[in-house]
């Protein structure tokens, strides 16, 4: 069951971005954005956190998950620490994920070789 | 008066034309007909860049070869390409020695080389080539997107060509090579530059419409000058792809003409559109080069097609101006381009 | 017919062919969810295995980040992207993408103004709206904590 919540979730959270794509011509790059930012958006206001319990994997696996990680981090860390907790709490929390990218990607670009598409 | 054709007063002959192309092009509908094709887009080089380079060298050196000309007899070279300062051009054609013109027309580069080549021709020099050249992999990564960058594309994109095409000129028809194979001679009887158009199209993913009311404009142009489409084996279009194509021909027909007969554009020619990734066909300025180096020109000789129009078709785009909301402006220059039966 | 910009942008864009909205939609809604489901599994491992859910987490993302970079590197990702839409781009999947595919192609460019620059193409802008949103929403919600607390001090 739990498993379906997560596909339901999150295959509509994807259908929801091939809508924009195809509707309204926004490039993919905007996309990841605006998905980012409305994660944050939406884990602030408290509304992203119940998704999250109810989808799991459905919720943090898309990138609104990764806004909603940073929202949280935020919240968490200023809730711990203080003012200090705006600079630091986001990119804590989200750090495996960005060092993981940057990580595995500047890896691939010295083992493979860019090819052409057929 | 602005936007007449300039009707050569010397005659200028296409003594030869030579092209190179990638994989796809090669398992087009005219894959038999580029002079040398390569299976890893590569050319043996290590960057895109460098291959798109070796692409024009090859295709230079091909063209002379069948000319029979030394590169140290040209007068001049009018060369371009699609990648920032031109660089396909400068490097590929550097080994030549030839004195050289850059030039950036977009995708209109193949026709716009040919003008320049032939007025040069017709003013004096004896010899002048022009070459063009796109590659997938170059320019995608300029104005789009990484090469593995997994997106998608909408029906009305155009793919970029991997090929390159070049065009020996003389102004002697003595000095063209015939065997006997060879029934006719390509002279470039006019030409005609392009307009810079805008009609407002800003979808990157739509060039064919961008660039679509440029060649209508030019051919309309061409035509109240006295010419009339019916007088032409083929009117040929650089890169409109399917959508540019059907919009060019809607657009002369509202002027009261029709060229739906004897209309094609390279970009649908070089591949099997249909169910591929090619969507609406091929862009990019090595396609009008390739085809017409290749089987336009090739077709002419044969004698079987003695008259043809060439329209270069460019959408002037650039992803910074995009970015700034800009639209894409077109541009389409014009060759008339005769076959001269040899005795 | 369609002599000014308007006009002619509008008919160019009634007549040019749509995107399959339908059938792009099952594709994402199918392969996103699918993602999404295994990335749930894949959680569940983590946290099984033992650690917290945090860290679960933060695993489950980099285990999807590593598998994307790999496809991305074999040339496998933008032949399935080009069907999924946005079910791959979505994920976590698309970001890695984004940037596997910024710095493999940059390559030739070198090290420091190929790869390390450009890996920012498309993952750039996320970090920074991203994060930057994150911040905005920190000192949002330290005033608020501190007006609660009686006023900011």
């Amino acid at each position: 069951m739990e498993y379906l919540q997560a596909f339901l979730v999150g295959g509509a959270l994807c259908v929801l971005a091939q809508v924009l794509i195809d509707k309204t011509k926004m490039s993919p790059g905007r996309i990841l954005v605006i998905y980012v930012v409305a994660g944050v958006a939406l884990g602030a206001v408290g509304l992203y956190g119940p998704l999250v319990e109810f989808a799991g994997g459905g919720a943090t696996v898309p990138l609104t998950g990764f806004g909603y990680l940073i929202s949280k981090g935020v919240k968490d860390a200023i809730d711990a620490e203080g003012a200090v907790g705006i600079l630091k709490g986001g990119v804590s929390a989200a750090a495996g994920g960005i060092t993981a990218a940057l990580f595995f990607g500047a890896m691939a670009s010295l083992v493979f070789k860019s090819k052409p598409k057929r | 008066m602005t936007g007449l054709p300039i009707r050569l007063e010397k005659s200028v002959y296409i003594a030869s034309s030579a092209s190179a192309a990638g994989k796809n092009e090669k398992e087009g509908p005219l894959g038999d007909s580029f002079d040398l094709t390569s299976d890893d887009d590569r050319f043996g080089q290590d960057t895109w860049e460098k291959s798109e380079s070796e692409m024009q060298r090859i295709a230079l050196d091909a063209a002379l070869g069948k000319a029979g000309f030394d590169p140290s007899s040209l007068d001049a070279v009018f060369a371009g390409d699609l990648l920032n300062q031109c660089v396909a051009s400068n490097y590929g054609l550097l080994s030549f020695g030839i004195p050289f013109f850059g030039l950036y027309g977009a995708c209109s580069t193949a026709a716009e080389g040919l003008i320049l080549a032939s007025l040069l021709c017709g003013a004096g020099a004896k010899r002048c080539a022009a070459v063009t050249s796109s590659h997938f992999c170059s320019a995608e990564r300029q104005f789009r997107f990484p090469l593995e960058y997994g997106g998608q594309r909408t029906p009305t994109a155009q793919w970029t060509v991997t090929a390159a095409g070049a065009f020996v000129l003389t102004d002697d028809r003595e000095d063209v090579r015939c065997d006997a194979s060879v029934k006719a001679i390509p002279r470039i009887a006019a030409v005609m530059p392009g307009i810079v158009t805008d009609r407002g199209i800003d979808d990157l993913s739509n060039m064919g419409a961008a660039m679509a009311p440029a060649a209508a404009d030019t051919l309309t142009r061409y035509f109240s000058a006295g010419a009339d489409p019916g007088e032409f084996d083929l009117i040929v279009t650089g890169d409109l792809g399917r959508e540019g194509s059907a919009i060019l021909c809607d657009l002369i027909a509202s002027t009261g003409r029709d060229i739906r007969r004897n209309h094609v554009d390279c970009g649908l020619l070089i591949y099997d559109c249909d169910g591929t990734d090619r969507h609406a066909g091929g862009s990019g300025c090595g396609c009008s080069a390739a085809v017409m180096a290749s089987n336009i020109l090739s077709n002419v000789r044969a004698g079987v097609l003695k008259r043809v129009l060439f329209v270069g078709t460019g959408a002037l785009m650039s992803p910074l101006t995009v970015n700034q909301k800009g639209t894409i402006p077109g541009i389409a220059h014009l060759c008339d381009i005769t076959g001269e039966v040899t005795k | 017919m369609n002599t000014d910009g308007k006009t002619y942008k509008k008919y160019a864009a009634a007549r040019a062919k749509k995107s399959p909205l339908l059938k792009n939609c099952a594709m994402a809604f199918v392969s996103g969810g699918a993602i999404c489901a295994a990335g749930h599994g894949l959680r569940r491992l983590f946290t099984y295995a033992g650690l917290s859910d945090d860290n679960a987490g933060m695993l489950t993302s980099s285990a999807l980040i590593l598998i994307a970079v790999l496809l991305t590197g074999f040339g496998v990702f933008d032949s399935i992207a080009k069907h999924t839409g946005a079910g791959t781009l979505v994920p976590i999947t698309g970001f890695a993408n984004a940037v596997a595919s910024s710095a493999i192609d940059s390559r030739t460019e070198g090290l420091v103004p190929g790869v390390g620059a450009k890996i920012f193409t498309v993952a750039g802008p996320v970090l920074v709206w991203g994060i930057s949103a994150g911040a905005a929403y920190g000192i949002a919600y330290y005033l608020v904590c501190a007006a609660a607390k009686g006023g900011v001090s």
